[in-house]
């Protein structure tokens, strides 16, 4: 039986968005040299609401968003049982010498995080690259790949899930953990 | 549906309208992905391929080897003028000979019509057809197809006139079983001595007007006479061909709507169409062969995702 557990409401999820964002506009200020890439397929909502606050909240204008998809890239083709499924990939800029900032909504593994670094190559040679993640699961690290901004770091043993439903897909923001 | 019903491309008539449709929304992100500035990516490097060429072909071939490379796969190349199939070796034997070197994948060309569903039975590798015979080229198909779809937005309900040799063409055959697969039209058209009886039994009708074939076709595809294959005289003169079967440009302008003009290549410049009618915006020649890396990589893409790691 699966039981499911919530880690973070839609107003702490609210909170932990409007402090990333600061977080970012301290370092970045203006973005005018910054650019922000979503991971896909779930990336791309994280990477949305931090454009959309920027934009609308902070009034930024500007902000260039590029999703990523990865599964061309990932280490696990013809390893997993189930057929990788690719999403698409817009990146309508140039990412050269650019400060990129990779969005995704859990960091597990490291390994996803590997492939759009890999992946990224295809588009240029990047000043800095900084990882932003909403959740990230401490002690189940498989590379050496830390977040650069992280909203909640969460102990959780490697048969439980982090599940993060945005407010897009008609669900109140929530980030549940669900045991097998 | 992620997975091909199959395990081998042999021909379009062992496809489900599902993979054609998978293989399409595969190729879409690998047309994104050659018009990077890096246009590789590195999900194949530990799949080799050899790529069989039993009979000529240039752009085919080079399509193969490019979308290969730009998935990171390991080539080889063979064909047969270089090779102990002159020597008399059976097809078996050297497929499996260069198999016994650790090649994952095979894309075959054969001279002779069921040499990939034969081989297929034989050897345990990934086939590819690249053209058997007049029998299919499965790849081809997909392309034009592909192309029909991203200039028409889709190949369900659209008129599709095939007009040239269909009694040689593995194109013409390919692409009936491919376009009624998506619900498309089909109509042939063509000499009566190039159109093989009871052609209509595939669900295509035929017509020897070529106006009429134009005023009623969303697309035609215009198929290349094959001087190679032509044993004996089917049509009195290449000039008489073209009289009856080339379309030009006043043809085209006289009809009352945008016709999309399709060649799978070599063009016969002056004979199935003009120059004007090949270089003119109506022509999507090019946009097939730039689809056509694209489909392929979908294809090898999709076929070694069910070669299995040990």
């Amino acid at each position: 039986m699966t039981k499911q557990k919530v880690l973070l409401n839609s107003k702490e999820v609210n909170i932990i968005l409007h402090r990333l964002t600061s977080q970012l506009i301290e370092k970045h200020e203006d973005f005018s040299n910054t650019v922000l890439i979503g991971i896909q397929p779930r990336g791309a909502f994280l990477a949305r609401r931090i454009k959309a606050l920027l934009e609308d909240f902070y009034k930024i204008p500007q902000i260039q968003l590029g999703l990523l998809d990865i599964t061309f890239y990932r280490d696990d083709f013809r390893r997993s049982d189930k057929p990788l499924k690719a999403n698409s990939t817009t990146i309508n800029f140039i990412v050269e010498d650019k400060n990129v900032i990779f969005i995704d909504d859990v960091l597990y593994t490291g390994r996803s995080i590997s492939a759009a670094l890999t992946a990224l190559q295809s588009f240029g040679r990047p000043k800095d690259v900084e990882l932003l993640t909403l959740i990230d699961r401490r002690f189940s690290r498989h590379l050496p790949i830390q977040p650069t901004y992280r909203g909640r770091q969460v102990d959780v043993i490697n048969e439980e899930k982090v599940a993060v439903q945005w407010a897009e897909n008609g669900v109140e923001d929530t980030v549940y953990l669900i045991s097998k | 549906m992620s997975e091909l019903s199959v395990n081998h491309l042999l021909g379009i008539k062992y496809l489900q309208s599902e993979d054609i449709e998978l293989i399409f929304k595969t190729a879409d992100h690998f047309k994104e992905v050659i018009n990077r500035p890096i246009k590789k990516v590195p999900s194949l490097r530990d799949i080799t391929i050899a790529n069989l060429f039993f009979e000529n072909s240039t752009r085919t071939k080079l399509s193969f080897e490019l979308a290969e490379k730009r998935l990171s796969a390991d080539v080889v190349n063979f064909s047969a003028a270089q090779s102990s199939v002159k020597k008399g070796e059976t097809l078996v034997d050297t497929v499996n000979n260069i198999l016994s070197m650790k090649v994952d994948m095979v894309v075959m060309r054969h001279p002779n019509p069921g040499a990939g569903v034969f081989l297929s039975k034989h050897i345990n590798a990934s086939i590819i057809n690249a053209g058997d015979g007049a029998h299919e080229h499965p790849t081809q198909a997909l392309l034009d197809s592909y192309s029909i779809r991203e200039r028409l937005g889709e190949v369900a309900g659209k008129n599709i006139v095939i007009v040239g040799d269909i009694l040689h063409s593995r194109v013409a055959l390919s692409n009936i079983f491919a376009l009624k697969k998506q619900g498309a039209n089909v109509k042939l058209c063509g000499p009566k001595t190039l159109i093989p009886k009871h052609i209509e039994k595939l669900g295509v009708t035929v017509e020897t007007n070529l106006r009429k074939a134009l005023e009623w076709a969303d697309v035609a595809n215009m198929l290349r006479i094959q001087n190679e294959r032509l044993d004996i005289s089917y049509f009195p003169s290449t000039r008489e061909y073209t009289q009856q079967f080339g379309v030009t440009k006043e043809l085209l302008n006289s009809l009352d709507k945008e016709l999309v003009i399709m060649h799978p290549g070599p063009i016969n410049r002056g004979v199935e169409i003009t120059s004007d009618v090949a270089d003119s915006d109506q022509a999507i020649i090019l946009n097939q062969v730039e689809n056509g890396v694209a489909i392929r990589m979908a294809v090898i893409y999709l076929l070694a995702s069910k070669i299995k790691q040990l």
